[in-house]
């Protein structure tokens, strides 16, 4: 499963330069007063998260280091959080990160046919960007979305009781860049049992 | 009487007066305002001044067990923090809700956080703790940012902070997100994950109620346990007891997905029959209750059940052990007979393969084998006694971990072959056959 969170190799961009954003620099020091004095690594999810944020969905070495530098942690202990957890992506990833769900209850209601859309849609293969770098599509474990399968997550949204025809449609209205509804597909609240919009 | 109420409580559905998530689907407005019409935060300060061994024993006579998967008495755990150990206390909400077929947590934290937020302070009151760390998985963004909304509000009215609802405890309350592993819903993995290291899963002992959190007494507990604990005390013990049957009571979210008409998350009785929840609230199985094939009853790591089984059994802790599967978290995943079976188990081998943390050998050399092995059996391209050689593989990682994720990767295998066996050696056959030609 090819996966730019899953690599365990540092992709390394000569002369790239990672700093905290004002409003980031800001964002880090709050965070790290949530935790006790001295145990500021306690920090380092929330801050590799906020640095992933900050560098267009993903982790270069230099962010990487920013945090080790930030919570005065070596930098290989920073990496080994970073390789570990799948959310941070080790390679650039494209303006929509689409993640479907492949695990069994999403499967049981048709997850392999969306990936079968985006991969028509994107035109690229699972865990490549496209060459127009509008997105990068992945199949993942589990969202913990269950009774509104299929889903799949964009970014940070989840796009909720899919079919190909509205995954289609959300693909191509974000290749048009248009905004497109997240949550339920059919006007279904949450994870109320009424389907469509008399609930 | 006792009689009338047992018999009475085999037809009825669940009353709406003994509903604890009253804006399950959110519906009505989850913020501060709403969850106070809802009762949330009434009279939170006379609960507290009952005093922790008076809300410890409720919670114990309440005969609640934990929603997480365990199933271990709430109560009882709570019981096991120390007094006065000198150290800081905390209590730790795992809301890293991520057993495939679960998305009950995500409901009570987006709609109703404030019930969460009650408990917190409830709860960890009850253990003497002073700061509570509630770890959602990182993928629940949206779920995160209503959840720190709500931190929020508590905040700006003194429902927590200094003097936590005019109660003279102080309690903290803070948001940590995860960034992405099944394996820190694992109790220790998740406090090292909120340590700020790889979550990999500690020996124990010692148990985090002596050596937890940054080695001070913790308790980590999920979030629909700690979400019910209040009502529990506000309606008392003995309300929350008359519902469900002896060490199975209460109310409990199921998540109720796969081949059902209306898959749904809803709040029913303990020991409601599995047909009659999923034909009552999920519409039903797709074609008809005679098409379907198995129902994993528990979230992933349980093994399924039959049809057959099916037909009858209850839905409760007691139940699904006698049936040699589980409550575990209460997601009913339902399968009908459109469903290569074989295919269905293999997808979960491959999640479990993906999220061993690599720590254990067993675990990690063998959730790989055993996927590739359930590849093959997807095929029918092995032998009948490889059928006997991945039980066997089973049983060696089954109790051979730190955790129990071996055991969870061991046991939708053993399930599958204790009820499909046949069908997996129809496929070996059929298989060697087409070679052959």
């Amino acid at each position: 499963m090819k996966h730019p969170g899953m690599t365990n190799k540092v992709y390394n961009i000569s002369n790239d330069v990672f700093n905290w954003s004002e409003d980031n620099f800001n964002r880090a020091s709050e965070i790290i007063k949530k935790y006790p004095n001295s145990r500021q690594q306690s920090a380092v999810i929330p801050l590799l998260d906020l640095a992933q944020r900050q560098n267009s969905g993903w982790l270069s070495k230099t962010a990487i280091e920013k945090v080790a530098e930030t919570l005065s942690m070596s930098y290989i202990r920073v990496l080994e959080v970073a390789t570990f957890y799948s959310m941070f992506n080790l390679e650039p990833v494209g303006e929509n990160f689409v993640q479907i769900c492949r695990t069994t209850p999403c499967w049981l209601r048709g997850s392999d046919k969306l990936t079968k859309v985006a991969k028509e849609v994107s035109n690229s293969k699972l865990g490549e960007t496209s060459t127009d770098n509008k997105f990068t599509i992945v199949e993942v474990e589990c969202l913990g979305a269950c009774c509104n399968a299929p889903m799949v997550q964009i970014n940070d949204d989840y796009y909720e009781d899919l079919d190909e025809d509205n995954f289609r449609k959300i693909l191509i209205d974000l290749k048009n860049n248009k905004s497109i509804n997240k949550g339920s597909q059919i006007g279904r609240q949450t994870s109320h049992p009424k389907r469509g919009n008399d609930a | 009487m006792e009689g009338k109420h047992h018999i009475q409580k085999e037809v009825m559905m669940l009353k709406e007066k003994d509903k604890i998530f009253k804006n399950l689907y959110g519906f009505e407005d989850w913020s501060l305002k709403g969850a106070m019409q809802r009762g949330v935060w009434s009279n939170t300060k006379e609960i507290i001044e009952k005093g922790s061994d008076f809300i410890v024993e409720e919670i114990k006579s309440s005969q609640l067990r934990g929603r997480g998967g365990a199933g271990f008495p709430a109560g009882l755990k709570w019981s096991f923090m120390p007094k006065d150990s000198g150290k800081p206390h905390y209590l730790v909400v795992n809301a890293d809700e991520s057993e495939p077929g679960t998305c009950k947590d995500r409901e009570i934290m987006r709609n109703d956080p404030h019930l969460l937020l009650e408990g917190c302070l409830v709860a960890g009151f009850a253990m003497h703790a002073n700061a509570c760390y509630i770890y959602i998985r990182g993928e629940y963004y949206s779920e995160a940012s209503n959840l720190q909304k709500a931190i929020d509000e508590a905040y700006a009215n003194n429902l927590i902070g200094k003097n936590a609802c005019g109660s003279n405890w102080d309690y903290d309350i803070y948001l940590h997100r995860g960034a992405g592993a099944y394996i820190c819903g694992e109790e220790t993995a998740l406090l090292e994950s909120l340590e700020g290291k790889k979550g990999q899963p500690r020996l124990k002992p010692p148990f985090p109620a002596g050596a937890g959190l940054y080695g001070c007494p913790t308790t980590v507990t999920n979030v629909e346990t700690i979400a019910v604990a209040p009502t529990i005390i506000r309606k008392g013990a003995s309300w929350f007891n008359s519902l469900g049957r002896e060490n199975n009571t209460g109310t409990k979210i199921f998540s109720i997905s796969g081949h059902v008409n209306n898959p749904c998350n809803v709040e029913e009785e303990m020991g409601i029959g599995l047909k009659e929840l999923i034909e009552t609230h999920a519409g039903g199985v797709i074609g008809g209750w005679d098409n379907l094939l198995a129902v994993i009853p528990g979230g992933a790591s349980v093994p399924l059940i039959p049809k057959s089984i099916c037909d009858t059994v209850k839905m409760d802790f007691d139940s699904l052990k006698e049936v040699q599967s589980g409550l575990g978290t209460a997601a009913v995943i339902v399968m009908n007979k459109s469903t290569d079976i074989v295919d269905a188990i293999c997808r979960l081998s491959h999640f479990y393969k993906h999220e061993s943390c690599g720590q254990c050998t067993p675990c990690r050399e063998g959730t790989g084998w055993m996927f590739r092995m359930m590849e093959k059996m997807v095929k029918g391209d092995a032998k009948v006694n490889d059928i006997d050689k991945l039980l066997d593989v089973t049983k060696q990682i089954e109790g051979h971990t730190i955790c129990a994720l071996g055991d969870a990767a061991a046991w939708p295998i053993q399930g599958l072959m204790r009820h499909f066996r046949p069908e997996v050696e129809r496929r070996i056959k059929e298989y060697r056959i087409s070679e052959v030609a």
